[in-house]
């Protein structure tokens, strides 16, 4: 009898994604009022590890292939691969992490298997032997109760939102090698390499981020090179200020993040901007120096555990969402803040 | 070449939506286009005035999604077409896929089809990359930039935003896309866009136009809510001293232990 909940774990060059974790845990509270256990799916490099990796966080069973068609993520060979073992099997459940493989991985399955997707979910409850899914939408300004009437139920879940389980390095099986569905002659994509992000830790699974907003190009103490114009030192000191932030996201192990008002501004680059048409971001600590909160960046990081907010103007939106405040120039407070916390963290 | 560029007409991103009595409203802000989806218009218009060719501009949706397709066509799309039909009230995500498929196989012999990432309102994700499987072409989602399109081989090169860094992808036309922000900033219609666009009546395709009898969701919505309210109580600290202050909040950051 096969497990009716599967748990689909992304990886990257022989790691698994920490999203992969919190989802085999998500999968087991479903297992345990389903029945059965948690089946684990890995593909690619060091597939094998990473299956065996699985059963210590408590899976049930684990596919694995580490053919060289898979060695590389494509969604075309991995789509086949996981719409082949589900007609095989029919479980009920299948579950992906919410990391831009997972979510398209899981688009792609829902086509082969004639079913729905529940996108980047934040809870799970079992009703009438169904499982009912809660999603955000409109950048989480609302919850969406959805449920799959078909099957298996696709869902993808929200990083950072269910808990991982705690490894038992003594629990083991034998992962099953599976055969993949597609020849190379078959798949129409190749990938051809990777460029390193140089963004430091990624906002998605940063669980400290400071952000900057417009306010960083106000910095009256800095003098920008002789011959550039306004726009030109405007820009300069707005990234000197980032600079500065970056050294307090080190000091806090913290990703760095801006506001749209930053990023159109041309101060930092776009994969660190947080709201509605950035990244939507959930950290324990979000620290916002110089941003005012308009709506669609509070959309982005409202779920925030703690909201620490710096800025000018006492009447700024972000102090309601804040449990901490400071009326004041960010740029006066900045270097004592990362000292204080440099010598508190004892870093 | 022959580009299909998907668009969603949604509630503005600085709307405050909000459920009274059960259904959802976002007052008196405005509809608009998708705003992800402006950038892929801008890629559609960026390759066909590299390489030549046409850019349609579709979109499924109400009678109001029109002006969405009013605001590619104004950007310089070439001609817009809406799917329109009482059947699609319901539409989940796969059957949505189903029937853009189904408008792009009867455009026909299109190179390319564009998305935006996401659509601001459902934040699903997942209908590039559903379409692209419908189609059984391949499916290039979170396109951050377009390194290279040869028309004659058929080939596009591209890199994908992932979370480790970008990914470079090749694949064989025709393919879908779905574009992030970095991919360029969108343009703004121009006035003779406008002038244009104003004049230009959409032609509307129904379910039937499609050679589709219905669609058959299968995702169900038994309820949306307002997100529980946090009761928050703000402190502001202060002192007589950057310095002061700096340290008083470090301390009280500290006891919140989420460090």
């Amino acid at each position: 009898m096969s497990n009716k909940v599967w748990v689909y774990i992304d990886q990257f060059g022989g790691t698994a994604h920490q999203g992969s974790w919190e989802a085999l845990g998500a999968g087991l509270t479903l297992a345990g009022q389903m029945g059965g256990g948690v089946t684990a799916l890995v593909f690619g490099p060091q597939a094998r590890n990473i299956a065996e990796e699985a059963f210590h966080y408590s899976a049930a069973e684990a596919f694995y292939s580490d053919d060289s068609t898979l060695e590389d993520y494509r969604p075309e060979p991995y789509t086949a691969l996981i719409a082949r073992l589900a007609k095989e099997s029919r479980p009920e459940v299948l579950l992906f992490p919410t990391t831009a493989r997972g979510r398209e991985l899981a688009a792609m399955c829902a086509i082969d298997l004639n079913t729905g997707v529940l996108a980047d979910v934040i809870a799970l409850e079992m009703t009438d032997g169904q499982v009912l899914a809660t999603r955000p939408v409109y950048a989480g300004k609302l919850l969406s109760k959805v449920v799959c009437q078909a099957r298996p139920q696709i869902i993808t879940t929200r990083n950072r939102t269910f808990p991982k389980p705690a490894p038992d390095p003594t629990r083991s099986g034998i992962p099953k090698q599976v055969e993949p569905a597609l020849g190379e002659a078959e798949i129409r994509s190749k990938v051809i390499g990777y460029t390193k992000s140089t963004g430091g830790v990624s906002l998605g699974d940063a669980a400290v981020i400071v952000s900057g907003g417009r306010g960083i190009a106000n910095n009256p103490t800095l003098t920008p090179p002789a011959g550039m114009d306004d726009k030109q030192a405007e820009i300069w000191r707005a990234q000197e200020g980032f600079k500065q932030l970056g050294e307090l996201a080190r000091v806090l192990g913290a990703a760095l993040g801006a506001s749209r008002a930053a990023v159109d501004a041309g101060y930092i680059p776009y994969e660190h901007q947080v709201g509605q048409t950035g990244k939507v971001v959930s950290p324990d600590l979000y620290i916002a120096l110089g941003i005012s909160g308009a709506i669609q960046h509070q959309a982005g990081m409202r779920t925030s555990k703690v909201i620490v907010a710096i800025n000018k103007d006492p009447d700024a939106p972000i102090f309601k969402m804040a449990r901490f405040g400071v009326v004041g120039d960010m740029h006066s407070l900045l270097p004592y803040l990362t000292e204080a916390f440099r010598k508190r963290l004892g870093k | 070449m022959k580009i299909v560029v998907c668009v969603k007409q949604v509630p503005d991103s600085a709307a405050r939506v909000v459920v009274e009595n059960g259904r959802v409203t976002w007052g008196e802000a405005p509809l608009v286009i998708n705003p992800w989806d402006e950038y892929a218009v801008e890629t559609a218009l960026q390759q066909k005035e590299a390489h030549g060719g046409e850019v349609i501009a579709i979109s499924m949706g109400g009678e109001s999604a029109q002006e969405a397709l009013k605001h590619a066509l104004a950007m310089g799309c070439g001609e817009a077409i809406l799917i329109s039909d009482a059947l699609l009230a319901d539409a989940d995500s796969q059957a949505t896929a189903r029937v853009l498929a189904a408008a792009i196989q009867k455009i026909g012999e299109a190179d390319l089809v564009f998305f935006g990432r996401q659509a601001i309102d459902g934040d699903l994700g997942v209908t590039a990359a559903q379409v692209g499987r419908v189609l059984g072409w391949p499916a290039l989602t979170l396109v951050s930039k377009i390194a290279s399109l040869d028309p004659a081989s058929g080939v596009i090169s591209v890199e994908r935003s992932i979370e480790e860094g970008r990914q470079i992808v090749e694949a064989r036309l025709p393919a879908v896309v779905s574009v992030v922000k970095d991919i360029g900033e969108p343009r703004y219609p121009s006035f003779m866009g406008i002038r244009k666009a104003s004049r230009t009546t959409i032609p509307v395709w129904s379910l039937a136009d499609l050679g589709l009898s219905s669609v058959e969701p299968v995702v169900r919505w038994p309820e949306i809510l307002n997100p529980p309210t946090r009761e928050i109580k703000t402190e502001i600290i202060t002192g007589d001293s950057p310095q002061e202050i700096a340290e008083r909040l470090v301390e009280k950051i500290l006891a919140e232990k989420v460090l």
